[in-house]
């Protein structure tokens, strides 16, 4: 595995120059906007990989908070299978096909990532059990806190030029993603300052009021929006073929860089805690080992 | 169910006892009430025009800041003297705890404002052009909403490092949604050019969804040492 | 400005802010190996005590 780290960093990294190459000179420039709008290569898989990794220390924080008890991890269960089910039913459904056409999404499209919560949360489940789903937890925050930060800073730099301001106070894309950037901010400083045993859990509770919060958070400001017409920053509408192309491209380079990153702030926790207990065994009688008798791999709970 | 609302009845009157018979946080809060209308009365000019559509954003900011210093005494009495280690090995509901501190919180909260609306009202010379009574739905579900995430938050707070300062840094980013609901809200009322109805629907869904999160997560914070 | 500076900037703001983030990462791995290290030496040195009761 430890091998598998260099080779993949090496790999990700042309992928990117590949992917930036993409961005700067193959895709064509943009008829209203002229070459600004190439910074939608770096402010869209950004925004795309911050949600992502937030969507993963939500389904963490969850499974953290059921695996509590039994009867709460066989609720939340089929909660989470109930969810799929009716998802993927509710998408077939003729009026909802119908407003899916208004937006040009096929009901297929919607069914599938309807179906990604019960994947994600029975994947994550079995691939990160204990103590390894709070590290997953504080790993996608931070990483997802990072690459929330370069949306929100790529994004008024795109505004400015193009638009003329550097922030719509009603704009919902940015104002959501600002919300959701504070959240996860004050998750990390929770996590930091709180010097409870239970720590894990409230940040898990925090994240869950995160998620609930979120979205109400775009239905205040999309209603706000009706009363108040507000300037429209980042406009929808089709996509030429080729950018969408190097758009993908871009996002498939972030991801795997993401991973990495991850991976990364995965291992330095992980040590982080094997310093923890070795302190804690050095203490308690000072004839600990250096490395920590108890193997993380082993479960805690 | 009975023993639910017994034991929330029974730790409400108690809490309401205390702070009567003490009056600590009542006079405090009273007085920050006053200078906070007065500070902001210097600040914003109240004579000018468009005084009209920023007065809701003040106001709600006002009792914000009253409500988080509020909040922010709400269980230091509780661990004093080990009273909430008591409440956790006790057979009473976790939940029965958090209304009655939710409810106490309300009602003191709401006593505040009661009192700091008149003062913005003689500062900033208001009269409603809107639907008035509109007004009180938004007052009574905006004060809730502020009052069950910050008792939760508060609880939260209780075993980190910088206690006072880390209940508005969780409570502001998830109060988003309702600040804005309160202050188009009230907004819309005062300046009559809006129906405030949405934003009450909105003010309604948020208390219900935080209600229940609240209500079904308090028992796990309770028991964080 | 010429527009085309705040397209260099935001590229060059994202490769700032993910070298910080990785550098971060990086630091507190060396401190976390170090105390590791300290912690073995520690050990080595003390003599080994038993439990009391």
């Amino acid at each position: 595995m430890k091998r598998a780290f260099p080779i993949l960093s090496i790999l990700t990294a042309l992928l990117l120059a590949y992917a930036l190459y993409q961005a700067l000179a193959v895709a064509p420039a943009d008829a209203l906007q002229g070459d600004v709008y190439r910074i939608i290569y770096y402010h869209v898989p950004s925004a795309w990989t911050a949600m992502l990794l937030f969507f993963i220390n939500f389904v963490a924080s969850v499974q953290y908070l059921a695996s509590a008890n039994p009867t709460r991890r066989a609720a939340v269960k089929w909660i989470v299978i109930a969810i799929g089910v009716v998802g993927v039913i509710v998408c077939f459904l003729p009026p909802v096909t119908k407003q899916f056409a208004t937006y040009g999404m096929r009901p297929s499209a919607a069914a599938t990532t309807v179906l990604l919560v019960p994947i994600f949360y029975f994947l994550i489940g079995k691939w990160f059990p204990g103590q390894r789903l709070d590290m997953l937890a504080v790993t996608s925050a931070e990483v997802g806190v990072v690459f929330c930060t370069i949306v929100l800073v790529t994004g008024p730099l795109w505004a400015r030029p193009v638009w003329g301001i550097w922030w719509a106070p009603g704009d919902i894309r940015l104002t959501s993603t600002l919300v959701l950037w504070l959240i996860y901010v004050s998750y990390l400083v929770l996590r930091r300052f709180s010097n409870s045993a239970q720590t894990q859990m409230l940040a898990a509770a925090l994240a869950v009021f995160g998620a609930l919060d979120v979205p109400l958070v775009y239905f205040s400001i999309w209603f706000f929006r009706t009363q108040h017409p507000q300037p429209v920053i980042g406009g929808g509408g089709s996509m030429d073929p080729r950018m969408l192309h190097t758009l993908l491209i871009n996002w498939m380079a972030f991801l795997c860089f993401a991973f990495l990153v991850c991976w990364s702030r995965f291992r330095l926790e992980l040590l982080h805690r094997e310093v923890e207990e070795a302190h804690a065994m050095e203490s308690l009688g000072g004839a600990a080992p250096a490395k920590a008798s108890l193997p993380l791999e082993r479960s805690i709970r | 169910m009975n023993s639910l609302w017994a034991v929330t009845l029974a730790t409400l009157k108690k809490d309401i006892r205390l702070e009567w018979r003490s009056k600590d946080a009542l006079n405090s809060m009273l007085f920050f009430s006053l200078l906070v209308v007065v500070i902001f009365s210097f600040s914003f000019d109240p004579l000018a025009e468009e005084s009209r559509h920023i007065v809701g954003g003040l106001v709600w900011v006002a009792f914000l800041f009253a409500a988080v210093v509020a909040l922010n005494q709400t269980w230091a009495r509780e661990l004093r003297n080990q009273v909430l280690d008591a409440y956790r090995v006790s057979p009473a509901p976790a939940n029965a705890l958090f209304l009655a501190k939710v409810l106490g919180n309300f009602i003191f909260v709401s006593i505040l404002e009661a009192l700091m609306t008149p003062l913005f009202v003689i500062f900033y010379n208001l009269h409603v052009l809107g639907p008035a009574w509109q007004l009180i739905p938004l007052a009574l579900l905006g004060t809730w909403a502020l009052v069950v995430n910050g008792t939760f938050f508060a609880a939260m707070s209780l075993r980190t490092r910088n206690r006072e300062l880390m209940l508005p840094l969780l409570l502001f980013p998830i109060s988003i949604p309702a600040v804005l609901g309160m202050v188009a809200g009230t907004t819309a009322v005062l300046t009559g050019d809006n129906p405030a109805h949405f934003y009450i629907v909105l003010l309604l869904t948020y208390d219900v969804v935080f209600t229940t999160a609240s209500l079904a997560l308090f028992e796990t914070i309770l028991h964080a040492e | 400005m010429n527009p085309i500076k705040f397209l260099a900037a935001a590229y060059i703001v994202t490769w700032l802010i993910h070298s910080f983030y990785l550098g971060t990462i990086v630091r507190r791995f060396s401190r976390l190996r170090q105390q590791m290290k300290d912690l073995g030496k520690k050990s080595k040195d003390a003599p080994i005590q038993r439990h009391r009761g």
